[in-house]
């Protein structure tokens, strides 16, 4: 412990070691901010451009802010940034066409969503009712969007929109997806030839052109390769496209953590005389999850960020919701504001995951540690 | 409960397969045998779902009266592009040079984010690694940041900044002389038109080419006397100095077009137009957020001890950089960061929603146009594969040029 004293948390050594020593606010900007000539240079330069920057920045987002305006007005005239636009119109960009007077059907599920992701990033509760938790959450989200049943009149789901329908893709995309990317990755890391090209053959087809291609094809060419009479709604054809493209990336991320299974375990899995499906879901794949975690939640972020593509094939979801509020000519021209704010739900979304699986990382690895001289004592 | 599995496990699958006949018992056991049987099965419900697909896509297709085929590639497209850089188009040429139009604008607004999203995805990366408290945090909230917000959000920011909220020409702000920045995009100047630029390709090829070969040949004579060889300044001078000889040496004139305002716009000079740089802007930002964190990890995987040794050996800070840390960390970086560059080509595609004209921007008009949704898709996914392949083939030839070598010369 003691030689990280004297090394930065970027794992650099400090400079002149005259400096490490002293403790207090003075030995540590001497330490973090003026060790050296360009390092002082470099402090110098950062702080005037700060200052250049963050105060006009604060004075248009705060100081000089319209947060009320009927219709528009005093966001023309004023200086500042118009949140009013916002404040108009937030219903619309978090619910897009829903019913008016059935806004808290939406609003109730987004909080069922929160709660879902809530309860399943406590690893003390991943047990096996998480998957039944899963399930009677995201049926009862179908029941509170669809309706049609205990006095709830019914919405088709043309009519979903904005930030619920964000996280609908999302959801759903991510719980289809993740089950056929494990097979497509048990499939590449298969022993049978046919299995494993025509895995590979998919992965790489979809990996190698943009997810907008993908959702074209489900938007437009879909529906001449279904029987005639046969159609399927447009937010099912999306759906259904950024599930066929997320599984192609999750599989790869399954696939790094089957790399990583010494082989000694799946012989030693065979040794027991264990099927090939016994020896993958009893010893394999508990493992290979595991490590593969990490990147399994980066590709989550990713698909999270992706669902704001069906913007181009006509889907309300929240960035489309906040693009047409924009088309309204009393609150034209405050698109800065208004992708601020959709960056900003995005981004809590987001951060939120990407902290959750730097902390589990960091939990894992932990563990990893600690156990190995167990393991090594017992042997 | 381990003992019990492998009869159940067999018994259950005895079970899966059927009654069977005396005989076939074992050969049901047989796993080359099963399978063969499942990949069999596998190709034949995979062929059989595709021929189902392709039936009902003709039927349709019948239905409709859509003739399929690309015989449409040669009709007249009609439509004009905004962007028409190295080539010349007109909307009476055929839907074929509009998508070679739209292909080339794809390429040149890749080619330049991938330079760019390199040099500030560096720049960010090392500066999360500084020694200074400021620059470090100012580096990894930008990562933090960028990464978390979603690009087509930010090309709509970018585009609504541009074209909203920067003031029309007769107020543009004035960044160096001659460079403007309105909500027409960006203006600078560039050199005049000449026929002499017409030698430029043929010169940067063999400037490339001289490069190479004085590279060979200074690491051959290195090899064999020891001597070393001034290569990267003699490099970059063949470079760039080979195809401005041959410029300047056909009469090219050596004057900057500076671009001038009139009535409402600035005339002369180059412009970047507010959707290509809201998409340059966005990609290059976006991008370089995630090879910042493929550059920090690149160079903190470089063990403490090889820079040491570098210095105890007496190599300047440079050269020690050049021959001992970078080749460590390009071996690490090489792979995640091609799979980087891709993504940009990739996300370049994302134009179509701010209404740059990129191969599916141009793909995508042509299909509303003919109905020729099939050919369109296809003709996009094909162009995106073959670009895919061909350039991670480029970058693993690259990789392994600087993987370990140690294996083969032990």
């Amino acid at each position: 412990m003691s030689a990280r004293a004297d090394v930065n948390p970027m794992g650099n050594p400090t400079g002149n070691p005259m400096l490490r020593r002293g403790r207090g606010a003075l030995a540590w900007l001497r330490r973090n901010l003026f060790s050296s000539a360009t390092n002082t240079l470099l402090t110098l330069a950062a702080l005037y451009a700060l200052w250049k920057v963050v105060p006009p920045l604060l004075d248009w987002a705060f100081v000089e802010a319209v947060w009320d305006a009927p219709g528009g007005r005093a966001c023309r005239e004023a200086q500042g940034a118009c949140w009013a636009f916002i404040a108009d119109k937030h219903r619309f960009i978090l619910f897009g066409t829903y019913p008016f007077e059935q806004h808290w059907r939406p609003g109730a599920a987004i909080l069922v969503f929160v709660a879902l992701y809530g309860v399943s990033a406590l690893r003390s509760c991943w047990r096996p009712w998480l998957a039944l938790a899963w399930l009677a959450g995201l049926a009862m989200i179908g029941l509170l969007l669809w309706g049609g049943a205990f006095g709830l009149p019914y919405v088709e789901d043309e009519r979903w929109g904005g930030l619920v329908l964000t996280l609908v893709l999302a959801t759903f995309g991510i719980a289809f997806a993740f089950p056929l990317s494990i097979l497509l990755a048990l499939g590449r890391t298969s022993a049978l030839p046919a299995v494993r090209v025509l895995c590979v053959a998919y992965i790489e087809l979809i990996r190698g052109v943009p997810l907008i291609s993908v959702l074209f094809m489900a938007s437009v060419m879909m529906p001449l390769f279904l029987p005639e009479g046969l159609m399927i709604d447009k937010l099912l054809r999306a759906q259904v496209a950024l599930i066929l493209f997320a599984a192609a990336y999750l599989a790869e991320a399954v696939r790094g953590g089957l790399q990583a299974i010494p082989r000694g375990q799946y012989e030693a899995a065979e040794a027991l005389g264990l099927s090939y499906w016994k020896m993958t879901t009893l010893v394999i794949l508990p493992q290979a999850l595991k490590i593969a975690i990490a990147p399994l939640v980066n590709t989550f972020i990713g698909l999270f960020k992706d669902t704001s593509l069906v913007v181009v094939i006509g889907l309300f979801d929240l960035l489309s919701t906040v693009k047409t509020a924009l088309n309204e000519p009393a609150w034209s021209g405050h698109g800065v504001e208004a992708y601020l704010f959709a960056s900003f739900v995005y981004f809590v979304f987001c951060n939120a995951m990407s902290r959750f699986s730097q902390r589990l990382e960091r939990d894992l690895a932990h563990g990893q540690r600690a156990q190995a001289p167990q393991a090594g004592r017992a042997g | 409960m381990t003992p019990a599995l492998p009869a159940a496990a067999r018994s259950g699958e005895g079970a899966r397969a059927g009654p069977p006949a005396a005989g076939g018992a074992r050969a049901l056991r047989d796993p080359h045998l099963r399978g063969l049987v499942y990949q069999t099965g596998l190709v034949a419900a995979v062929a059989l779902i595709g021929w189902y697909l392709l039936s009902n896509a003709a039927q349709n297709l019948a239905a409709r009266a859509i003739a399929s085929g690309f015989g449409f590639l040669g009709r007249e497209a009609g439509f004009a592009i905004g962007e028409t850089t190295l080539f010349s188009y007109a909307a009476a040429d055929s839907y074929l040079r509009a998508l070679g139009i739209g292909l080339a604008n794809t390429f040149r607004v890749a080619a330049i984010g991938i330079v760019a999203a390199t040099l500030l995805g560096t720049l960010v990366g090392l500066g999360r690694l500084s020694r200074n408290w400021i620059i470090a945090r100012l580096a990894s909230i930008y990562v933090e940041v960028i990464r978390n917000v979603p690009l087509l959000v930010q090309l709509f920011f970018w585009y609504a900044m541009i074209s909203v909220n920067f003031p029309g020409p007769r107020d543009a702000f004035k960044l160096l002389p001659g460079v403007f920045l309105s909500n027409r995009g960006i203006v600078f100047p560039f050199p005049q038109a000449h026929p002499a630029y017409n030698w430029l390709p043929a010169a940067l090829v063999t400037g490339a080419a001289l490069a190479w070969l004085a590279c060979r040949w200074a690491a051959r004579r290195q090899a064999r006397t020891g001597a070393q060889f001034p290569v990267m300044s003699t490099a970059i001078v063949l470079l760039f100095g080979v195809p401005l000889f041959a410029v300047l040496a056909a009469g090219a004139p050596l004057r900057l077009e500076y671009p001038v305002l009139g009535g409402f716009n600035f005339s002369g000079g180059a412009v970047l137009t507010p959707e290509f740089a809201a998409l340059l802007a966005g990609l290059v930002m976006y991008t370089a957020a995630f090879i910042a964190e493929i550059v920090r990890a690149g160079v903190i995987s470089v063990d403490r001890g090889q820079v040491e040794a570098a210095y105890a050996l007496g190599l300047r800070r440079r050269h020690a950089m050049r021959l001992v840390i970078l080749p460590q960390a390009l071996r690490v970086v090489v792979p995640p960061l091609t799979s980087q560059y891709l993504n940009l080509t990739k996300n370049s595609s994302l134009a179509v929603a701010i209404g740059y004209p990129d191969l599916v921007s141009v793909a995508n008009t042509t299909i509303n146009q003919t109905g020729q949704a099939i050919e369109g898709i296809a003709i996009i996914m094909l162009v995106y594969l073959t670009v895919s392949l061909s350039i991670s083939a480029f970058m693993n030839a690259y990789n392994r040029r600087v993987a370990l070598k140690g294996g083969a010369r032990a």
